[in-house]
């Protein structure tokens, strides 16, 4: 049961990212994107991480895809042209997508080290509890920084996203141009 | 069907990145090569907790792959919010998304 599972949440994982990293409509592939986040969730929830299947659709399949979708339709870029001139730089892309992905894939498979099947459960080692005592023992100062780290994120957001007061002259012609 | 080992999470999370990579190449509106900086991201997380996950044993739960994983989606979470940002002045500023459009830096 848990291999079937394991093959489905998998699909679930890199089909709707392939068909994002094809899609035309910038919607569509934020649309996708929520369900290869899920996916992920659930190989998290397979792996036993349960906090971390929660927090994953929480803040990525909600927060950030909420995010990227607000954007694109405040930015009226849903739907883009149709490339031109695009068959080099596509073949130049699936070479280092081959690559990338054939390299590893081959490394893991000719290596023994990974392929002993999992032994029994691990009773409840990724529960809340135990993320909270290590977020508050051995990881308390980048616990700390990462909260001062949204605060930094914050502050820089609002102060790039103020108004600007005028564009400079030099760009702004340009840019309507095209 | 053979059992699911660490293997077979390595290589999902191998062609997650790869797809990621792919799509950073590929396309040329900067909202969907952001969105595939977060595959990226996702499967850089898939590959650690199944680290964790596997090497753990009854005795000594790992949790630091767990714990690096919530630290990789909070850091996520403030470089889109940044990133988006950057692509709405960058909107503003010139009117558009495309990457191949925003080449002032080569003439």
């Amino acid at each position: 049961m848990p291999e079937v599972l394991f093959y489905l949440f998998a699909a679930m994982t890199l089909v709707p990212a392939l068909l994002m990293v094809a899609s035309r409509n910038t919607v569509n592939c934020a649309m996708l994107m929520i369900v290869s986040f899920v996916g992920t969730a659930s190989l998290f929830a397979l792996l036993q991480a349960f906090l971390l299947t929660v927090l994953q659709i929480m803040v990525y399949a909600g927060a950030i895809v909420v995010l990227f979708l607000f954007i694109i339709m405040l930015l009226d870029v849903g739907r883009v042209r149709a490339v031109r001139g695009g068959a080099g730089k596509l073949v130049c892309a699936l070479v280092f997508f081959v690559a990338l992905a054939a390299c590893p894939v081959l490394a893991i498979l000719s290596s023994r080290g990974g392929a002993a099947p999992v032994g029994e459960a691990v009773p409840a080692a990724s529960s809340a509890a135990n993320f909270g005592m290590l977020l508050f023992t051995k990881y308390q100062l980048p616990f700390e920084l990462t909260g001062f780290l949204l605060l930094a994120a914050m502050v820089g957001v609002i102060y790039i996203s103020r108004r600007a007061p005028a564009a400079e002259p030099s760009e702004a012609p340009e840019a309507v141009e095209k | 069907m053979a059992p699911v080992a660490l293997n077979h999470y390595l290589i999902v999370a191998v062609l997650l990145f790869a797809i990621g990579f792919f799509g950073v190449l590929l396309r040329r509106n900067v909202i969907v090569m952001f969105m595939c900086l977060e595959l990226m991201l996702n499967a850089v997380n898939i590959a650690l907790v199944a680290f964790s996950r596997f090497n753990a044993t009854a005795g000594h739960p790992m949790m630091d792959g767990n714990v690096f994983v919530f630290f990789v989606i909070t850091v996520a979470a403030a470089e889109v919010a940044t990133g988006l940002a950057i692509i709405v002045a960058l909107y503003r500023r010139r009117g558009t998304v495309m990457a191949d459009d925003l080449s002032s830096l080569k003439k």
